[in-house]
């Protein structure tokens, strides 16, 4: 599983230093919700993320007692740093499997924030959902609950594909989810996995194709990255099964986006698509953007104002914490000035509104050399640069994070 | 047994007769630092708790690698029936680029400890310090080392020692250093058999430097053995080889902790401190005397250390620049044969030319660099002197590839070695195909014994520095030793080979090679530099050429892919580590116009065998 990066020390108080208040105003406030269930564990995931066996007698509603006892402890700690009253501007349910919980389950968490903070109307309010373990109630129940949009975990639409990925839901029912989801209003996003062992290109054409025929509004496409610790990344030091060819996932990415922009989706973050901009999904960018959130669950990470710190992982270490009165933080990161500029440089390159050049000539005042190299090498888009900011090309897309080295000098 | 002497003579005042001066020759590996240890103990000169392995191995880089660099003289007290004797153990550089350093201190002794390795037999390298130490008439006690391994078999490779120096296989003392076996019965015959030191006490004073290690407290510490005459504090001596006088600020004996005294006397050993700052002052070989009342001729055997093998050095950083000079400064006050001058890379920017006695000696000069300096360099191929002949008649001397001339060239000279290679004679074929494989032309083959064989050949320097040494023991399954010595010049047929990453030259990898190889080289290096050069955002064309024909091509694809597709759960900390972590290796590479190129490259590019990069030598 994923270990969290190591940090200082994080306060049991969960109060944020002095310059988190800072510009807090020019922020959005938005909400993540870790929902740490699965019913089997997949063999590329490293997320964090436990099946009944693995949870040491936590229960899914002694789960819900402590997000609700965090939800209670956030609002507190927040008045408390001095930090503005603000709604969310978002509310996102990630996994894990929140459709393991029943939707009024889900749909109190929702309530509860809303009482505790607000949320902004007309606000994205997000679940992930396997397709397996959801129909038309219950989008009903979540809808009604003040749910708009479903981000519905297909990762492929061939059947080998999904089987050495470990995923157990049977492709038709991700048609039906979709159909489901949009008959109740909501916007509708599928999430797809390119370059998985055995996958051809012809695999992931027909992938593509499909998730674009389900009339969704958003897609997000990640190439799989093979994590230590998972049971593929075991098969491929074992030499069973063969790692993914970062060349055949460039072809692949190469050919999703061609294929989406045909569709009329336009990209705005390196691995995500959407139909307009009314249908991005803002959560996902307050992240790039360095907005401010509370991360919610074991093992959730959160940022306020430039500094982040991250829950205990296991849900029972998390409830522990939580009986106690005290945060369930492990660790945080009051970043400098410095670093903040590196992370604003590594997240903003990755969208389509681009990365101002000032932000990088503030932390590297050597940029320009590179940045014309960039344009020469078509990386980057010249008349962009030209007028001040630096936004990928699909090739740059691709390099991303290369550039970002050569950015920081 | 002998008991620990109970009282201790007293330097400066010492007979001659009761003194014996010894070193010990053996392989690394073979456990010369691990006896040296247990005579100290047993001696009781350092105490059984602050007992360190390898006491005498004072560098980091030594212990680490277990191998001796600078020699080190201790004095110890042993008792026979009776009397006590002052021993001088004086510790040699086990290594062949360190021959003459070995020369200067087998001149320094009466006898020799020949140690050989109960389970291997002795090594090329042991037998040509046994052959200097022959040459210098010294007493050679031969002993077997190690008894207490399971593999060892004194009986066979006693009778091959006595083959070798004469005498009964029985006259093969058996100790194992790690346990203490037999230590105490060799230190009795060291004072039975060595013969004691004889000079004249009245002359005026003569003693022979055979170590300057510099103290960056003390400044030169220079180690001396007396033959003629004395010194004592306080004295202006002089240097014979430059005439510089200096005052002898301190003198003294190791043992091992360094112990000022009244003096040293004819036949002893110890260290003089005159302030001097700087090693070239006190160059080993030379002869110190007294300044008032010198002494007319001058010791024999100094010269002055001629490098063999060239590398240019270059910060990674071009801002470093300055901070490698003050190092190499620096490095140069403690090593005299370290040779060095300002050069220019177009590829590498501003560096320096440095001169080597080998390639250990490269590698620990690097290592030190960047252990002690906190450095990171580059060092380009290790190269030959050519001497170049043109039409014209000009003659012009390379030491850098990129400066061997384009225009008519009429000869080229180029060094020759006459190397030793000792291996069972299983690997006879092998070694021979090795060989020829680098132009060399056999002298003789001899046996040593049953199942050893002695192997001569003439090679060009140019083939062996790199990585013959690291080829002759894989393809032997590390059985071959080997020593070499200087054999003058010959005349080679021999062309430039550079090197261009996309249409541009890269000075730091030209080579010279013979005219026949070329080809086969330039394909070599293009492809392991095509393995070895990272992919870049763009395409890289990698060349070789010779002047301006082009003799073989590789490229290097762009790289396509090199995103992370997100950052799951907005754990952001963990990419940005991940990137910084990117950042740091990016800083080991080094700019070549645009393309990124791993310091490794450099060297590893010309390395035959592609798995063993960096694979340390002098094994």
């Amino acid at each position: 599983m994923a270990s969290l990066p190591s940090g200082d020390p994080a306060p049991l108080d969960g109060l944020l230093p002095a310059n988190a208040v800072v510009d807090s105003d020019a922020r959005t406030f938005h909400a993540y919700l870790h929902i740490p269930f699965c019913r089997v564990r997949c063999g590329y995931c490293d997320f964090n993320t436990y099946t009944a066996s693995e949870l040491r007698g936590v229960t899914q509603n002694s789960f819900l007692d402590n997000l609700s006892n965090e939800i209670s402890f956030s609002r507190a700690a927040i008045e408390n740093s001095g930090l503005p009253e603000r709604e969310f501007s978002s509310v996102f349910f990630g996994g894990g499997t929140p459709t393991q919980l029943e939707a009024k389950q889900l749909a109190a968490v929702l309530q509860q924030l809303k009482e505790e903070f607000g949320v902004i109307a007309g606000a994205e309010v997000t679940t992930e959902a396997n397709p397996d373990n959801v129909d038309e109630d219950y989008f009903e129940n979540l809808s009604a609950a003040g749910f708009n949009r479903v981000s519905i975990g297909m990762q492929s639409a061939v059947p080998e594909v999904l089987a050495k990925l470990d995923r157990t839901h049977n492709p038709e029912n991700v048609e039906k989810a979709v159909r489901a989801a949009k008959n109740n209003g909501l916007q509708t996003s599928v999430d797809l996995i390119y370059g998985t062992p055995g996958e051809s290109i012809a695999d992931w054409k027909f992938s593509v194709q499909t998730a674009l025929s389900l009339g969704v509004d958003h897609i997000s496409a990640y190439s799989l990255i093979v994590e230590p610790g998972t049971k593929l990344a075991q098969q491929i030091k074992n030499g069973k099964v063969a790692e993914p060819d970062e060349d055949e996932q460039a072809e692949k990415y190469e050919l999703a986006d061609e294929l989406f922009q045909e569709a009329g989706f336009n990209w705005y973050e390196v691995s995500n698509w959407s139909t307009g901009e009314s249908t991005r999904s803002a959560h996902n960018l307050a992240y790039w953007r360095s907005n401010d959130w509370w991360g919610y669950g074991p093992g959730a990470h959160s940022h306020i104002g430039g500094t982040r710190w991250w829950n205990v992982k296991h849900p029972a270490s998390y409830a522990e914490k939580l009986a106690a009165g005290n945060s369930p933080a492990l660790a945080r990161e009051v970043l400098s000035e410095q670093t903040r500029l590196t992370e604003r440089i590594l997240l903003e390159i990755r969208i389509a509104d681009g990365l101002a050049i000032e932000v990088v000539k503030r932390l590297n005042p050597d940029a320009a050399k590179f940045i014309s190299g960039f344009i020469a090498d078509g990386l980057i888009d010249a008349k962009s640069a030209i007028s001040g900011r630096i936004l990928l090309t699909q090739r740059g897309r691709l390099l991303a994070d290369s550039l970002v080295r050569d950015l920081l000098g | 047994m002998s008991p620990r002497a109970k009282t201790r003579l007293e330097p400066a005042k010492t007979n001659p007769d009761l003194i014996r001066n010894f070193c010990i020759i053996a392989h690394i590996d073979h456990g010369k630092s691990t006896l040296a240890d247990r005579m100290l103990q047993l001696t009781g000169v350092v105490d059984d708790r602050s007992m360190r392995a390898q006491y005498l191995d004072r560098m980091d880089i030594e212990r680490e690698r277990g191998i001796t660099i600078k020699s080190q003289a201790v004095r110890m007290p042993w008792e026979v029936a009776g009397q006590t004797y002052a021993l001088n153990m004086i510790d040699t550089p086990g290594h062949v680029d360190f021959t003459y350093e070995v020369s200067r201190s087998l001149a320094a002794c009466e006898g020799a400890v020949l140690l050989v390795d109960a389970a291997q037999g002795i090594e090329a390298q042991t037998l040509a310090n046994l052959y200097l130490a022959m040459e210098n008439d010294l007493e050679i006690i031969p002993v077997l080392n190690k008894i207490d391994l399971p593999a060892a078999q004194p009986e066979k490779y006693a009778e091959e020692l006595a083959n070798l120096i004469g005498g009964n296989p029985e006259d093969c003392l058996r100790v194992s250093g790690k346990t203490g076996v037999g230590v105490d019965a060799l230190l009795d015959k060291i004072v039975a058999t060595i013969p004691n030191p004889v000079g004249d006490p009245n002359a005026p004073a003569r003693a022979m430097i055979f170590d300057s290690v510099y103290d960056s407290y003390r400044g030169v510490v220079t180690y001396v053995r007396m033959i003629d005459g004395s010194l004592a504090p306080r004295e202006r001596i002089q240097m014979m080889s430059t005439k510089a006088v200096h005052e002898l600020l301190e003198i003294g004996v190791s043992s091992p902790e360094p112990e000022p005294t009244k003096g040293l006397g004819v036949g002893e050993v110890g260290y003089l401190i005159t302030g001097v700052k700087d090693v070239r002052q006190s160059k080993v070989g030379d002869t110190v005397t007294n300044a008032q009342k010198p002494a007319t001729d001058a010791l024999k055997g100094y010269k002055d250390p001629l490098p063999m093998v060239y590398s240019g050095i270059y910060p990674i950083d071009g801002s470093d620049y300055p901070n490698l000079r003050e190092a190499l400064d620096k490095l140069k006050l403690s090593d005299a044969a370290l040779a060095y001058e300002p050069e220019t890379s177009v590829a590498l920017g501003f560096g320096f030319r440095c001169g080597f006695l080998g390639l250990l000696h490269l590698e620990i000069v690097t290592e030190r660099l960047e252990r002690e300096f906190g450095l990171d360099l580059i060092a380009t191929a290790p190269s030959v002197v050519y001497e170049v002949t043109m039409d014209d008649g000009k003659e012009i001397t390379v030491t850098n590839p990129s400066e061997f001339p384009t225009g008519k060239v009429k000869t080229v000279l180029e060094p020759i070695v006459k190397a030793t290679i000792l291996a069972p004679k299983d690997y006879v074929g092998v070694i021979m195909e090795l060989c020829q494989g680098r132009r060399g032309v056999m002298i003789d083959m001899q046996y040593l014994g049953e199942d050893r064989v002695q192997l001569r050949y003439t090679l060009p320097l140019a083939e062996i520095v790199f990585d013959f040494f690291d080829q002759l023991k894989s393809k032997t399954q590390g059985y071959a030793s080997l020593d070499y010595e200087e054999a003058g010049l010959a005349q080679g047929d021999l062309v430039k080979v550079d090197l261009l990453l996309q249409g541009e030259q890269v000075d730091a990898f030209s080579a010279i090679v013979h005219k026949d190889k070329a080809y086969a080289y330039g394909v070599m290096i293009t492809g392991k530099l095509r393995e070895l050069i990272p992919r870049q955002q763009f395409e890289v064309p990698i060349q070789a050429a010779i002047g301006s024909r082009i003799i073989a091509r590789e490229s290097i694809r762009a790289m396509r892919k090199d995103v992370l597709a997100k950052c799951y759960g907005g754990d952001i900390s963990r990419k940005r580590k991940l990137l910084e972590k990117q950042k740091e290796g990016k800083k080991r590479m080094k700019m070549v116009g645009r393309v990124e190129v791993p310091q490794e490259a450099f060297i590893a590019a010309l390395s035959t065998d592609g798995e063993k990069k960096g694979e340390k030598k002098g094994k």
